[in-house]
């Protein structure tokens, strides 16, 4: 068989190949060749088919067939083959395979070999690829190599151990003996490997950390070997561009940094070291920054004084201005760490950092602009905040959600004026809308509701906006809202702040349907467009083409767009008593940590069906030290105390002011939102027991009274006493119908005064048959603890012949027996 | 460090040292999106960038990229001296190198980078030491038989 061909000239005929197919076919032509090489094992090639099948390897082609090779060749006595071996095991066997097992007898062999160059290649293969089994057999031969004199070998076996102790931690004990003279050392790199053992053993083990400041008193050793390094003359061999072993002088700072982290005693030492480093390294190179940096570093971390802190902090401020954009880059990223400890000092250098936010450098910008976000303040906030939105406007899309998150927050803190604050929200919503959270909606519609007086500022700059861009959700969903809220003061043209503009009803009814059948519009906006239109149809008098607008959709393909204008439709003319109540203005949202955007859809003014739990609740809440002035509901689940008055024109107040029906007679007050609107006939809870009495009551009957008779319609009260307790009376009231009509939608409601407290349960129907044909029956329970003369008011609603009809009334001749 | 890689401008690696355990398909997948991202870069940017959790440092000289990837703790800007001291290195050993002595000679590249560092770590600070060692290592590969230990 003729010999295989040399490396060089396998690498030169594969890089002929003019294409991918044309390389595979050398390669595999070549495999094969090496393949029969190997079963021939012949010893005297087999490192350069191992060397050209690592070469395929780097190329990207399958050479596992190569692995049992690398161990013949490592097993050799020849050093060609010992390199190409070792080089083959590193690039070709990982610890996952148990392959490399095998290695451990060879490495052990040369470990103890009689050339330091092969010694030197097991100790860099064990440190660079030993699997913790490997470690754990080996240990002892690093060990000793640890403590031998030649520096060749010590060095290595330096970073062996620390790579033996990163695999197998519990290790780390049997080195410490070894490294007492370590640092005795003149050759440097024995030095820099040391120091890098020492600091892997300090990071890892607090006992050894403080051994190593106590008991071995490392600090003064390193503080002595930096400062020589410092002040001795030029040594050629390690000068970097005029300073001193650079490497050495990074790993010292660096273990001087754990070593003094909340040590007084041992910062105290490095003092003066750490501020003649600083002060005397040149700067003109990288080198010289790289050493400022590591000084940089260890100074924030260790418990310096504040002189040299404010040293630090200024070397960085003078590294933002370097024309190295990896030196900005570098002092950004340390900047970052140290700005909530030492935010007075960072502030100085803010025009500097805010000035980054132009940088070309992506890394650059988006440490620039998390450090600006840090450094934002009340004092500040104007003139940052107009640079964060011009870089807002100007940034990559990658940024622009998290600046956009983060101009929210800030504003949120430190907004000096409420108008600022609006400004600011549509700023962002103009420039970088559709990357706005989705969070932030909910959150802006709130700070919105509560920002009263800036209610028409605000209506009138989002309308704006909306004619000009309607692609941007979030603030197409805010616009729809505060459009369906305070359209009102849109159209009345009432602004402080800024010049009215005039537009009328119709055209903000325009944009709204716009965004209904806009391709851009998702369906969430969809939703918000739509409810915003029905909210308008109490606020603006166009009520028919809203009428037209939501029934256009009860047939919407979209289910949730379907269901609304469904409800909404039902509102128009079942329960058009109630739509005024329901889609009233918002009152000031408390801020609750869990409001998502769902939550604000249903509290909305109008209601869902989705909330069943009400119909178990009181529909009309009540604070409790009104509980005896205002009319007490509890129990009806399907009446709801329904405003016949004009629109309240101030927003309803936290608690929500309930009908009140005494004293000065006031109805106006809003109603506290989310009533539920029945959809269903109303479960009664005395279903079939209307006419009968509620207890069982033997004591002297109070006779039966007339309420109440007009125009056709009789109420009549029947008494009960309650038993057990005396102090509640029942009443049943019974209405009949002496006219030709019904009278549909009728409710009862009453009012009692201070002393006494009322509890209505549900009518029997909402429907009093013409001609005395049937009656309505509700139960009223009366609690009179203070035995008062029992007086109530009565306000009766119904539609008769198709027009509703109002009446109050005062009912006083209540027989004595219902109150003593 | 946990793994060096160099590439020529094509995305042709040249050499892959790596000094944490991974599969060779993960190594592979690693190698190839990396340069992908790095070859993206525009000449203006800053050597360093985050990528996936590793910082990355990178260097060019003419026709190869020079990439680390290192620990959270280390220090980019001595990094950016580790990759020079070695392209010195090369640079020594070779006279004047270019892409293709270390296409030619890849082995060699990894005796130097091998001498060089070791774990991830310099163990060596002397360009001087380096160099002789690899001298003297040359010289034994003449040598027909090793002695027994």
């Amino acid at each position: 068989m003729p010999a295989p061909i040399r490396l060089r000239e396998l690498i030169r005929t594969i890089r002929t190949a003019r294409t991918q197919a044309e390389e595979r076919e050398m390669i595999q032509k070549e495999c094969a060749a090496i393949r029969s090489s190997f079963r021939e094992e012949d010893n005297t090639y087999r490192c350069r088919n191992v060397a050209k099948l690592l070469y395929m390897h780097m190329l990207g082609y399958p050479a596992h067939f190569g692995q049992l090779e690398c161990l013949k060749l490592i097993a050799s006595q020849k050093f060609t083959d010992k390199r190409i071996g070792y080089l083959g095991a590193m690039l070709l066997l990982d610890e996952r395979q148990d392959v490399h097992l095998l290695m451990t007898n060879c490495i052990k062999n040369d470990l103890n070999h009689s050339t330091q160059y092969v010694q030197g290649l097991a100790l860099c293969t064990l440190g660079c690829m030993g699997s913790s089994e490997m470690c754990r057999d080996l240990a002892g031969e690093v060990e000793k190599l640890l403590k031998t004199s030649n520096s060749y070998l010590r060095k290595k076996a330096a970073l062996c151990a620390v790579h033996v102790i990163r695999k197998v931690p519990e290790l780390m004990e049997m080195f410490l003996p070894a490294t007492k003279n370590l640092l005795s050392e003149k050759n440097h790199g024995v030095l820099h490997t040391s120091v890098v053992l020492l600091t892997e053993m300090c990071e890892r083990s607090p006992d050894m950390l403080l051994h190593f400041r106590k008991v071995c008193l490392l600090v003064p050793q390193l503080v002595r070997i930096l400062k020589n390094l410092i002040m001795s003359g030029y040594s050629p061999e390690h000068d970097v561009s005029g300073i001193s072993d650079p490497f050495l002088q990074v790993r010292i700072l660096r273990l001087l940094r754990i070593l003094g982290r909340s040590d007084d005693d041992s910062s105290e030492a490095m003092n003066d070291i750490l501020a003649q480093v600083a002060t005397n390294t040149e700067t003109s190179k990288n080198v010289g920054n790289a050493i400022l940096y590591e000084t940089v570093l260890t100074i924030m971390d260790i418990k310096s004084e504040s002189g040299l802190r404010v040293l630090a902090i200024n070397i960085l401020g003078r590294f933002l201005l370097n024309n190295d954009k990896n030196i900005r880059y570098v002092a950004l990223t340390s900047l970052l760490k140290t700005v909530q400890t030492d935010h007075n000092a960072v502030q100085r250098h803010r025009s500097t950092i805010v000035d980054c936010l132009k940088d070309l450098d992506v890394s650059i910008k988006r440490r620039a602009m998390e450090l600006s976000f840090a450094l934002v303040n009340g004092n500040n906030i104007r003139g940052m905040m107009k640079e964060l939105l011009y870089f807002l406007d100007s940034c990559d899309p990658e940024f622009k959600a998290d600046c956009a998150s983060g101009v929210f927050l800030a504003a949120e803190k430190y907004a000096p004026s409420k108008r600022w604050h609006i400004d600011t929200i549509m700023r962002v919503l103009t420039t970088a809308g559709s990357y706005v959270r989705d969070d932030s909606v909910p959150n802006l519609i709130q700070l919105i509701t509560n920002s009263v007086e800036m209610h028409a500022y605000t209506v009138q700059r989002l309308y704006k906006a909306l004619l000009d861009d309607i692609s941007q959700q979030p603030l197409v969903q805010v616009s729809s809202w505060c459009i369906g809220e305070y359209g009102d003061l849109l159209v009345s043209g009432q602004c402080e702040e800024e010049e009215p503009i005039q537009v009328t009803e119709d055209e903000v009814l325009d944009v709204l349907e716009g965004l209904l059948v806009s391709n851009l519009s998702t369906p969430v906006t969809r939703g918000y467009s739509l409810t915003a239109i029905m909210k308008l149809s109490t606020r603006f008098s166009s009520v028919n083409r809203i009428k037209k607008v939501v029934s256009i959709y009860s047939s919407s393909i979209d289910v949730e767009l379907q269901q609304r204008a469904v409800e909404y439709n039902a509102l128009f003319k079942k329960y058009d008593h109630m739509r005024p109540a329901l889609l009233e203005r918002m009152p000031i949202m408390e801020k609750t940590a869990s409001n998502g955007p769902t939550e604000i859809m249903q509290t909305n003014g109008e209601t869902e069906p989705s909330v069943p739990d009400t119909k178990h609740l009181p529909l009309v809440t009540q604070p409790a030290n009104q509980a005896n002035d205002l009319l007490d509901l509890l129990g009806g689940n399907d009446v709801v105390p329904v405003i016949q008055t004009t629109l309240p024109t101030k927003p309803a107040s936290a608690g929500g002011e309930l009908l009140d029906l005494l004293g000065d007679l006031s109805l106006s007050g809003g109603l506290a939102p989310a009533p539920s609107v029945p959809v269903s006939q109303p479960p009664f809870l005395l279903d079939g027991l209307s006419s009968q009495p509620l207890f069982n009551d033997t004591s002297a009957a109070i006779p039966p009274m007339t309420a109440y008779s007009k125009n056709g319609l009789k109420i009549e009260f029947t008494f009960e006493r309650a038993n057990p307790n005396p102090n509640i009376a029942v009443i049943t009231i019974h209405a009949t119908n002496t006219t030709e009509a019904d009278m549909t939608e009728f409710v009862f409601q009453a009012a009692v005064p201070k002393t006494f407290q009322l509890q209505l349960l549900s009518p029997s129907s909402n429907i009093v048959p013409a001609l005395n044909q049937g009656s309505v029956t509700q139960v009223i329970r009366v609690l009179n603890p203070q035995k008062q003369q029992l007086r109530m008011r009565v306000k009766l609603t119904y539609t008769h012949k198709g027009s509703p009809v109002q009446d109050l009334a005062e009912v006083n001749n209540f027989p004595p027996q219902s109150w003593q | 460090m946990q793994f060096m890689l160099l590439f020529s401008r094509q995305g042709k690696l040249r050499l892959q040292k790596w000094y944490v355990p991974l599969s060779d398909k993960e190594r592979k997948k690693i190698s190839r999106d990396l340069v992908q991202t790095i070859l993206a870069r525009k000449p203006k940017m800053c050597s360093f960038l985050e990528w996936r959790d590793l910082k990355i440092v990178y260097k060019r000289y003419a026709s190869l990229y020079f990439c680390c990837a290192v620990e959270d703790q280390d220090n980019e800007l001595i990094t950016l001296e580790i990759i020079h001291r070695y392209v010195e290195l090369l640079d020594k050993y070779f006279g004047s190198v270019c892409e293709l002595d270390i296409i030619f000679n890849f082995e060699k590249a990894y005796f130097i980078l091998d001498e060089f560092l070791l774990g991830g770590e310099a163990q060596e600070t002397s360009k001087k030491n380096v160099l002789k060692a690899i001298e003297q290592a040359d010289l034994l590969q003449e040598v027909r038989l090793l002695t027994d230990p």
